[in-house]
């Protein structure tokens, strides 16, 4: 294996932001390869700044080099001024740890966190050297490997990738090294690639696409069905038991240079149980495990240290639900040497963002914050099950106020399921009425909102729902926009509308619209989260070129007994569950957290036998969720008077 | 307590920002524990002032950076093992060379800075022509070129900063330069200097070799002074 090197280093002089190509971090490894030895390519398929601190990544990265049998190095998507320059010195897609072509490696595992980035999954493909195609890739090519959280609907891509896990990476990758490997030191015999990828089927979380055949009555799904005997009718994802047997990652990136999120991460639980019904991760990552408190505060402390960087994130899906926050917390910030460290808490429950953690996080240098009430009535947040009153939402912004902070962000979505305008207005009376609170107590105080489109998600209660047309999206922001103009305390941001649509045609899509990828990246339509490269019209004629209907992709509601491209790939819950919980939806009907309350049966624990790992028994202090009180709000006026 | 720390910059660190290698340093200083003096204020921050930027991809033997000590706990500092311990907390690339204390009124690096040596490897081109560049350019009144700055086209001339230049040697496939270019009222780059030049040149490895202060009675030192070559000056003008 040649190092690409040197012929890269001649590039990156003409390239924005070279120190993304050269490596070197703290905590990088760098592998040797040998014979035998099972070699990923561990792929964040976007730029390096957004993809290094990805998490998942990291961890298998640890995971596999700890391994006698395997080594991973990382790539990420080139940047276009680079891809141009290695396109045309014929430099091929690579690893930064080493600097080796990608197509040396036995693997080229890419994760993925947003519908938008499949097109550059194909590109880094073909900068590899290799056909995007699995049938038209040789038995001794890379495998392509895609893992993260739209693997739950992984049917786009279906004809270009060979594997598919569900779930947690962590054991099913050692489960894939020792099967690639004895067909590795077997020699990769020609003929032999679909024995090995039968075998792997068998694996525990592991989906095989090319092995299921997938039958149509017109537009219509009528099978999905396994092409052998020994392949699983079913897949189901891969769960790990205890988060405390995997404290990873060990040695956690250090990029040099600026990347998003250039902090540490200590990942405090997987799981959530609140059971929003819009949310895709609360629904596929049950049941909810936390991490010892003990080794959170070890992870903590030795990571500071190791790393050099004066801010920790304490991640989760709500971070605020950890047992135990304040203490761990007070810990922080309390241990010698940290006094200048600031805690990030990413994603703060509206609720119970109590004054207390308030306090503490602000005794060390001040961070942003962010609620996300997502719905801008108690209406529209019951169809959802974000149980958050309006007394949370406003005692939680009045609480931030109070402790010296200036600008509070609110997250929302729209299109939600049975949304009226009234709903949608709603979102302007919070944020106004959360700007007054503020300028009781600073003239400068701010509020921004922050609305998104919904996107109907596999596995969720909300997979039947029919997604709003940009137009519509367009008006309901537009009401919102409207009610707010004139008050200069609040900012209205908004995600594109047109962009909402494309992730829909490719959220709940199914083979058929693999066709539509590879027309737009054929056409040059990569980096499409990007603001700058999306291109909405590419995607629309790409959908009319492959004679896909995007009304019946995108806007259609599904019916209870229509099979969906995903019903053979389960994260656990049971679809009569899911289906149970859109019809309460629809009645309005809220669910509490089953942390702490009785099972509903999800699946989720049942099915795979485990439990939640929870360390306290009762729901956190602070506001009414979970608490199985009466969740209804008080009058705003009553607030006013606090 | 104010400490002036020296260190090199080679490899493939070379690409990396003059803004991300302070971030490097913030981080190393706080794994080495060193007693940081912090700036008062709401965001309170370390300390730390550098000198002159180095662009991306160019590497150095000499830079330098000032840092502010809280006076209580670095008393007992000693200087000597201090640049090979900080080292140990730097990525691959950088490399702390020397340190020493400096008074409460000496001023910044940005300040009194006036000129660098520069090592510049120049490609896809051979002696002969790369010697009647260096001499037309040496020759010259002035060497005029446009520039941006904020969005607008600026016309500088250069032959003011171009202080000495010499062919030192052949390399693979271009020649070896040493320049001496001034600082003051800006830098120049030597990407600037060579584009100027009667061909145009192409430059591949470049290295700062040293940066110089002339002090007010004229003598010519580092931003460290060498005990034993404290004549060092600029011999090449």
């Amino acid at each position: 294996m040649a190092s690409v090197w040197p012929r890269l280093e001649e590039l990156l002089p003409q390239v924005q932001k070279p120190a993304r190509y050269i490596g070197c971090e703290d905590g990088a490894q760098v592998p040797k390869h040998g014979p035998g030895v099972v070699s990923w390519l561990l792929t964040y398929p976007d730029t390096y700044e957004v993809g290094l601190p990805n998490q998942g990544l990291q961890i298998l990265y640890e995971i596999l080099n700890e391994r006698a049998d395997a080594v991973a190095e990382r790539a990420y998507a080139p940047w276009s001024d680079l891809e141009t320059l290695m396109r045309r010195e014929r430099v091929p897609q690579f690893s930064i740890e080493n600097h080796l072509p990608a197509s040396d490696f036995d693997v080229i595992a890419f994760n993925l966190s947003a519908e938008l980035v499949y097109t550059n999954v194909l590109n880094c493909i073909d900068l590899a050297g290799l056909p995007v195609r699995s049938a038209d890739r040789s038995d001794s090519d890379p495998l392509i490997a895609v893992g993260g959280h739209c693997a739950f609907n992984p049917e786009p891509l279906a004809d270009f990738v060979d594997i598919v896990v569900l779930g947690d990476g962590e054991e099913a990758v050692g489960d894939l090294t020792e099967i690639i490997g004895d067909w590795k030191r077997s020699g990769k015999n020609p003929g032999t690639r679909e024995g090995m990828l039968r075998a792997l089927a068998s694996v525990a979380g592991v989906y095989i696409p090319s092995l299921y055949t997938v039958r149509y009555d017109g537009a219509h799904i009528t099978e999905v069905t396994p092409r052998f005997n020994d392949v699983p009718e079913r897949v189901e994802k891969r769960t790990i038991a205890d988060l405390g047997q995997w404290p990873y990652p060990k040695s956690q990136l250090v990029p040099l240079t600026e990347v998003v999120h250039d902090r540490l991460n200590v990942e405090v639980f997987r799981g959530c149980t609140r059971g929003c019904r819009f949310c895709q991760a609360g629904m596929i990552t049950r049941p909810v495990r936390e991490r010892p408190a003990d080794q959170v505060r070890t992870m903590i402390s030795s990571g500071l240290k190791r790393t050099g960087y004066d801010e920790v994130s304490l991640t989760s899906l709500s971070t605020a639900d950890f047992s135990g926050i304040q203490q761990v917390i007070a810990d922080t910030v309390s241990e010698p040497g940290c006094d200048q460290v600031s805690v990030a808490l990413p994603s703060l429950r509206v609720d119970a963002f109590t004054v207390g953690i308030a306090a503490q996080i602000q005794r060390a240098r001040r961070t942003g914050l962010t609620f996300a009430p997502e719905a801008g009535s108690w209406r529209m947040r019951q169809v959802i099950n974000k149980m958050i009153s309006e007394d949370d939402l406003y005692d939680a912004v009045e609480a931030a106020y109070s402790q010296g902070w200036r600008r509070v962000k609110l997250y929302f979505l729209t299109g939600l399921p049975t949304e009226t305008d009234p709903d949608t207005l709603g979102i302007a009376e919070l944020a106004q009425r959360c700007a007054e609170l503020g300028r009781q107590h600073t003239k400068s105080a701010s509020v921004t909102v922050s609305i998104g489109g919904f996107v109907p998600k596999s596995n969720t209660p909300f997979q039947w729902f029919g997604q709003n047309t940009s137009a519509e999206l367009n008006r309901k922001i537009g009401l919102v926009r409207d009610a707010t103009r004139r008050n200069n305390a609040i900012k209205l941001k908004w995600h594109d509308p047109k962009a909402t649509l494309i992730e829909g045609i490719a959220s709940r899509g199914d083979r058929r619209v693999g066709d539509v990828i590879e027309y737009v990246w054929r056409r040059g339509g990569v980096f499409q989260e990007w603001s700058e490269h999306f291109d909405h019209e590419l995607w629309l004629e790409a959908m009319a070129a492959c004679g896909l209907d995007i009304d019946w992709y995108v806007h259609r509601h599904r019916t209870e007994h229509e099979i969906l491209p995903w019903d053979h790939l389960s994260a656990g819950l049971h679809k009569d569950f899911l289906w149970q919980d859109w019809r309460d939806a629809l009645d309005e009907v809220g669910l509490e957290d089953c942390r702490w309350t009785p099972c509903y049966d999800c699946g989720a624990c049942t099915g795979y036998g485990i439990e939640h790992i929870v360390a306290s028994a009762t729901p956190p202090a602070g506001g009414s969720q979970g608490t199985g009180v009466t969740l209804s709000p008080r009058q705003v006026a009553g607030v006013a008077a606090s | 307590m104010r400490v002036r720390l020296e260190f090199s910059k080679h490899g493939k660190i070379r690409f990396t920002s003059h803004r991300d290698v302070a971030r490097m340093w913030e981080r190393a200083l706080r794994r080495a524990d060193m007693p940081m003096a912090y700036s008062e204020g709401f965001s309170p921050r370390p300390k730390m002032s550098f000198g002159l930027a180095l662009s991306t991809c160019h590497e150095s033997d000499a830079e330098y950076l000032d840092i502010g000590l809280v006076a209580e706990r670095s008393n007992s500092l000693d200087l000597g093992p201090l640049p090979e311990m900080l080292t140990k907390y730097l990525p691959d690339g950088l490399v702390a060379t020397r340190a020493a204390t400096i008074d409460r009124k000496t001023p910044s690096l940005q300040e009194s800075v006036t000129h660098c040596t520069w090592q510049i490897d120049v490609t896809n081109t051979d002696q002969k022509t790369a010697a009647g560049a260096v001499a037309r350019a040496l020759a010259a009144d002035e060497l005029v070129v446009t520039r941006q700055r904020k969005g607008k086209e600026v016309i500088d001339d250069l032959r003011p900063q171009l202080i000495g230049l010499e062919i030192t040697g052949p390399t693979e496939d271009g020649v070896r330069m040493v320049a001496q270019l001034g600082t003051k009222p800006r830098s120049i780059r030597p990407s600037e200097l060579l584009a100027a030049f009667q061909p145009p040149l192409q430059e591949w490895r470049v290295t700062r070799l040293n940066q110089w202060i002339i002090d007010d009675n004229g003598t010519c030192r580092e931003p460290i002074p060498r005990m034993a070559m404290s004549s060092a000056s600029v011999e090449t003008q």
